[in-house]
């Protein structure tokens, strides 16, 4: 589809002169924002911008101060999500709003299940229609199966299937990759290339600026609550984006240094995940970063989680410095000079009630006390030593976390590891969620780690960010490494097919062949 | 600590800081982007929108701690109005020595609350103590000291149970401790055939006796409050507390031994309401299988009154403290006033609803940022 395509159609949502403004900020200083029936239109913007605000406005979910809503040309009035819902708008989060213990299919028509006489729920038909509406827009799922039993990208599939059993003609996504595998980015991008080709406007709001050139018709790019410009994804690039969404030119994204490899500090052998049969080695460098890849549900996060002793293992042995870690749990793990930077930091990172200052000390407190006694100015320099160094944005070190931006939340509890001094840190996921700017810093923190001496593991689903800080790369696939590659070797093509079962110089899966070719469809779309 | 790592130019900073991001001007010649830049205005306008929310959190915190401090201090001013007798130095005296009963238990309540837990066996350790103690006192001629002390340790050894039960078992707290409360009634009355044990005269120091002027008994409740406030306020263990509470899989991924804490946090409540029930036995000269009915509940809405979440993470033992007094000055008020003590349940029931009610609206407010 080409731009003048594009612009034959008419618009199917028009947000104009939209005004917003919160206590001490303008979150929407006017923003004129137009989307056509039939596209994917891409909504970019670092944290902050507006461009969340802006999508609730038209949701629902939250009131605009001024401005007018058009949906085909008609003026409309939304103040509520049913309003929104009844024009044919639908939301996905970022979070999943479905109910963990129902079905999928109960979740598909939550509080809409057709009923047998008016009172008993027609089982059979819920199944059956939960059917239809998978089969229209092509999604795979377990309809009886519990929703907390679906992995994370199933869950969003799920909830994106809900949102299209409404009849819906324009759908908002916010973030609906952070938490997917390539492979299943992949197959979420043609579900909604099929949902364009029946007309549908689709919404997206992503990080993953490969993402939008890859899939979007469309850009829009949001800075400081105003719109900055649009694009047709065929005639921009990401440095153009990044120029537009932070307002100066980046050249480079990933700025590795090279620092001299010293002594292995991580060496873990033949250690066994529980429920995984196969033992897995690999050993890491002071100051090497050593990358692990693979699609979701390959292992990675439960690898690392045994390896700092927070989930049970059937066999193997933890080094650090060539002492082994004494016993199996993270305690342990963390006085042998293991940190792990987990993969979700809401779920299991922050202590999110409690200040900047306890979040970043938690790891670290035997260090900053006496005989029990925390010492308090101690702690205090310590941890505005870290606020000042990671420039975590907050107004005082008692701020609660949560109620910090993601970005200095992602900062805050890799500032804990910092705090914690500890040798070999690994890192899951280190910039899910957080915007351009946030991840570079994040980057500068890595570089200065691996110079420091540091032995690093670096846990990630976007290939770039892998490919472009890591020395090495294992791949994992069904809980083992099935392939290495050293940064001269690595390439997305080489990782994915060894993800996805294609190991160099070994024998592939025949049933995983198809994936060959949709991994390598997405690669080229991610390095163009 | 100081150690961290060093800067891109090999340059040493002070302490922590010296990992994080360079400051302006010292990239290395191969950066490409100047990180002074990289927080925009947008960065400005968060933390101005920030210090803004901050100022705000200040009047809301003390609105919270002290707003309450002084609908109580008002209420206080009320009843000395309304009952002469309110102010004197008996009536006083017994407000606090009641008072203690609850506040004592409130303060081991607390630190269960804020690790997300709750323990309801406190009204049969209550009992245990108290029987146990006079029984020991009366049958086994121990003596008072040692009889109160073992009182005070049977309530240890429930909280072992409850810990046991919490954290090795892996029942939640409200179970586990659902269960102990009926199990630990029962061998309470089984121990006395469900009677009440007489102690003597001299068993009552604890109870009514004085320290100069001072109850004993204040003296135990104040000694416990400022301990408990140095815990929670000033050592690890009252931030791993605190840190439990908030993400349980935040503070077991950050080190601290989880299992340990929770253990502690238990048996320092069983020690608590075991003290408690002495107290209570002393002051009546009985040990009664059926005291401490109430302290259960009370004890919880001392403790929630005064800001503590039943989510977890948040609860002061100053609040905490204000909340058993509110309650106490309420039930005292009511016994000068002339209001019946089935009013005085109703009315304790609505003052717990609303400072829920506030609870629940003030996080509301908190998530909607």
């Amino acid at each position: 589809m080409t731009t003048s395509d594009l612009t034959e159609k008419p618009y199917a949502v028009e947000m104009l002169g939209i005004r917003r403004h919160f206590p001490g900020v303008d979150a929407l200083k006017g923003v004129d924002f137009k989307v056509k029936a039939g596209e994917i239109h891409g909504l970019a913007g670092e944290n902050g911008a507006g461009k969340s605000t802006l999508m609730k406005i038209l949701a629902g979910a939250e009131h605009k101060d001024s401005g007018r809503i058009l949906l085909k040309g008609q003026e409309v009035e939304i103040s509520q999500p049913a309003d929104a819902l009844a024009h044919g708008i639908s939301t996905v989060y970022q979070e999943t709003s479905l109910a963990p213990h129902l079905s999928v299919a109960e979740n598909l028509f939550l509080g809409r299940w057709p009923k047998r006489a008016g009172t008993v729920v027609d089982w059979r038909r819920l199944v059956k229609d939960a059917q239809a509406v998978l089969d229209r827009i092509g999604i795979d799922l377990p309809l009886r199966t519990p929703v907390n039993r679906l992995t994370i990208a199933q869950q969003q599939l799920a909830e994106i299937a809900r949102a299209l059993s409404h009849d819906a003609s324009v759908l908002i996504l916010d973030e609906p990759t952070s938490a997917l595998a390539d492979s299943e980015v992949s197959a979420l991008f043609s579900v909604l290339r099929d949902l364009k080709r029946q007309g549908m406007s689709v919404i997206l709001i992503s990080h993953e600026l490969d993402e939008f050139l890859e899939l979007c018709d469309r850009i829009s790019v949001m800075r400081d609550g105003q719109l900055v410009g649009e694009r047709a994804a065929s005639e921009t690039n990401v440095v153009e984006l990044v120029r537009m969404m932070v307002g100066r030119t980046l050249t480079e994204m990933y700025p590795k240094i090279s620092v001299p490899i010293g002594d292995e500090l991580l060496r873990v052998e033949g250690l066994r995940v529980r429920g995984r049969s196969r033992p897995v080695s690999f050993s890491v460098r002071a100051g090497e970063i050593v990358g692990f890849a693979g699609l979701l549900g390959a292992g990675r996060t439960s690898l690392m989680q045994a390896i700092v002793g927070a989930v049970p293992i059937d066999g193997g042995k933890v080094y650090v410095r060539g002492k082994a870690v004494r016993a199996h749990s993270p305690d342990h793990a963390i006085r042998s000079g293991i940190g792990y930077l987990t993969d979700d930091r809401r779920r299991t990172g922050l202590a999110g009630v409690l200040g900047v200052r306890s979040n970043l000390t938690l790891a670290s407190l035997p260090q900053l006390s006496r005989s029990g006694v925390i010492k308090r100015r101690k702690e205090t320099q310590v941890a505005s030593d870290m606020v000042e160094a990671l420039r975590i944005v907050t107004p005082s070190l008692n701020q609660p976390v949560a109620l910090l931006s993601g970005g200095n939340q992602q900062k805050t509890v890799l500032g804990r590891w910092l705090v914690a001094d500890v040798d070999v840190l690994i890192l899951d996921q280190p910039t899910r969620g957080i915007d351009v700017g946030a991840k570079l810093e994040i980057y500068h923190i890595i570089n200065n780690l691996a110079k420091a001496g540091k032995a690093l593991v670096l846990v990630s689903d976007y290939l770039p960010e892998l490919l472009g800080m890591s020395d090495r790369v294992i791949v994992m696939r069904e809980g083992g490494t099935i392939a290495e590659f050293s940064r001269e070797e690595a390439t997305q093509e080489a990782i994915l097919l060894a993800a996805s079962g294609h190991p160099p110089r070994a024998n592939g899966h025949e049933e995983t062949g198809e994936n060959y070719y949709k991994t390598t469809e997405i690669t080229k779309g991610a390095m163009s | 600590m100081s150690t961290v790592g060093t800067q891109p130019e090999g340059e040493q900073e002070r302490g922590a800081g010296s990992i994080g991001l360079k400051p302006e001007g010292r990239m290395p010649a191969g950066a490409v982007v100047a990180p002074g830049t990289e927080q925009s205005e947008g960065a400005q306008l968060a933390r101005r929108l920030g210090a803004e929310v901050q100022g705000r959190a200040w009047l809301r915190r003390g609105l919270e701690q002290f707003g309450l401090a002084l609908f109580v201090f008002a209420l206080g001013v009320f009843l000395s109005l309304y009952s002469p007798y309110f102010l004197t130095g008996v009536n006083m005296s017994a407000v606090f020595v009641t008072m203690s009963f609850i506040a004592i238990i409130a303060v081991g309540q607390l630190m269960v609350i804020i690790t997300a837990g709750i323990d309801l066996s406190v009204s049969s350790i209550v009992a245990l103590s108290g029987v146990l103690s006079a029984y020991l006192v009366v049958y086994e001629h121990t003596g008072i000291a040692l009889g109160m002390l073992i009182g005070v340790l049977s309530g240890g050894a429930v909280g072992v149970i409850n810990g046991v039960l919490i954290t090795q078992v892996k029942l939640p707290p409200f179970i586990a401790t659902l269960a102990t409360l009926s199990a630990i009634l029962g061998v309470t009355e089984l121990m006395v055939n469900g009677q009440p044990v007489g102690a003597p005269p001299a068993f009552d120091v604890l109870g009514a006796g004085k320290l100069g002027p001072v109850p004993w008994a204040i003296i135990v409740m104040v000694l416990v409050a400022v301990a408990g406030w140095f815990i929670l306020a000033r050592t690890t263990l009252g931030r791993c507390i605190y840190a439990i509470g908030s993400n349980y899989q935040a503070a077991r991924l950050s080190g601290i031994a989880v299992n340990r804490v929770l253990m502690t946090v238990y048996v320092v409540q069983g020690l608590l309401a075991g003290l408690s029930g002495v107290i209570v036995a002393s002051r009546v000269l009985t040990g009664d299988p059926a005291a401490g009915t109430n302290y259960n509940l009370d004890a919880i809405a001392a403790v929630v009154i005064g800001g503590g979440s039943l989510f977890g993470g948040e609860g002061t033992v100053f609040g905490a403290m204000v909340g058993a007094l509110l309650m106490e000055l309420i039930s005292n008020g009511s016994d000068l006033l002339n209001i019946s003590t089935f009013w005085q349940d109703v009315i304790l029931g609505v003052v717990i609803v609303v400072a829920i009610a506030y609870d629940q609206v003030r996080r509301r407010a908190l998530a909607r940022r």
